[in-house]
């Protein structure tokens, strides 16, 4: 653009009396120097990067096979992680492309999914350097839309295990919180921060086979949170409640769990901590 | 028919069509989970020759075999040397692998080495253990 307002700038510069015509090329001259500048910027602006990503299609408005559409965007104008590419996807190319998404900052689990063979959060994912990507929905999850999975069984897994604190005794302090000592308090270290992603349950092949009669690592992991809590007077109920065959025993400590979790927590330990309490009761 | 009924009609149809999403053909070789696999078919397979010996030897004289430890070492030792050699290892690589995964899994069992560092170094050892002591093994 501003080279067409310096090719305009010239003719009438021409025309003009000298005194005027040098303050008008001076005038140019300063544009000339803008222009130039302007002109050297594309060359130091760096190649288009591009990258495919394959993702995962099915809609149920046309439930046909599910397939890989490919989708090539530039690196160089997107956000470093692969939730900024799919965002970028569905705001530039195809606004039918489903997922879920909300915190982009690892917290609130919505962004689940299967990225390059690995579950993770999309919002912590980095981008990988290759020239192809593939993104999945959660593995052995039934899908409602594109990248969208059924949470439902998953949800009620966790609702059995009874996640909230249950009393025999009134508080020692009615109507206020009950105390914890800071060594007790350190034993929920490692599970209270799982925000419940499911990453862990279906990165394992064993809730793969099992996925409505073993309970798999999210749930157990929160099973063990109350089980292990100083404040839950229900310790041992709650022990029996998970003391099955299927429910907790179908855990074969293969462990892509802990290499799944975005939040860095390890539900395979956790498990054997109530193995262990199993055998010690 | 009522907009509620009409979008419970139209979610469980949906239902009965949706997919179950890629798993095992997508999922990222690990060694987590392929040591696991490995240790199943590696049971499988010891525990069904086991098997399988013992009911073929109860049946031997019913059947006319001779699986008597005489006849069974002079049948191996008119094998080629290559036969000999790779009926060694077919025994020798599921015994060494699954006793030495069994070992890492009984440390697992006494709630040790679970990060994804100690699980990875253990798993690779167990690898590396195994093709050593059954190549051992096989030429011995």
């Amino acid at each position: 653009m501003a080279t067409g307002i310096l090719k305009r700038a010239i003719p009438i510069a021409r025309g003009l009396a000298p005194s005027q015509s040098a303050a008008r090329l001076l005038l140019a001259r300063c544009h000339a120097s803008e222009t130039q500048a302007q002109q050297v910027e594309p060359k130091a602006k760096p190649a288009a990067s591009l990258k495919t990503f394959s993702i995962y299609r099915w809609t149920p408005d046309n439930p046909s096979k599910p397939e890989l559409q490919d989708f090539q965007i530039d690196l160089k104008e997107c956000g470093p992680m692969v939730l900024d590419a799919l965002i970028k996807i569905k705001n530039e190319i195809d606004p039918s492309l489903t997922f879920r998404r909300s915190c982009r900052e690892g917290i609130c689990g919505s962004c689940a999914m299967n990225i390059d063979g690995c579950n993770g959060l999309a919002c912590l994912t980095k981008i990988s350097d290759g020239a192809a990507s593939t993104i999945t929905p959660l593995p052995h999850m039934f899908v409602i839309k594109d990248l969208v999975v059924d949470m439902t069984n998953f949800y009620n897994q966790y609702k059995s295990i009874e996640p909230w604190l249950k009393r025999k005794s009134p508080s020692p302090t009615p109507g206020k919180e009950i105390p914890q000592s800071k060594k007790d308090r350190a034993k929920l270290d490692g599970m209270y921060e799982c925000i419940l992603c499911a990453c862990c349950s279906t990165s394992c092949p064993s809730y793969w086979w099992n996925p409505e009669s073993y309970l798999g690592p999210a749930a157990l992991l929160h099973a063990n949170r109350w089980i292990v809590d100083s404040r839950d007077e229900f310790t041992k109920e709650r022990l029996d409640a998970i003391n099955d065959e299927f429910k907790l025993y179908r855990c074969h400590t293969i462990l892509n769990c802990a290499r799944a979790c975005p939040k860095g927590l390890n539900p395979g330990k956790q498990i054997i901590n109530i193995k262990q309490l199993q055998l010690a009761k | 028919m009522t907009a509620e009924q009409a979008s419970t009609q139209i979610l469980a149809k949906q239902r009965l069509n949706r997919p179950v999403a890629p798993h095992l053909a997508i999922y990222k070789a690990q060694v987590t989970w392929y040591l696991s696999a490995l240790n199943r078919v590696t049971g499988v397979i010891l525990s069904g020759t086991f098997y399988a010996f013992g009911l073929a030897y109860l049946a031997a004289p019913a059947l006319g075999w001779h699986l008597e430890t005489a006849s069974l070492v002079a049948a191996f030792a008119s094998f080629p040397v290559w036969a000999k050699f790779g009926t060694k290892l077919f025994f020798s690589l599921p015994f060494t692998f699954h006793s030495f995964n069994g070992l890492r899994h009984l440390t697992w069992d006494t709630g040790r080495a679970f990060t994804n560092r100690q699980v990875q170094v253990t798993g690779w050892s167990v690898v590396g253990l195994t093709f050593v002591t059954s190549l051992l093994l096989a030429v011995v």
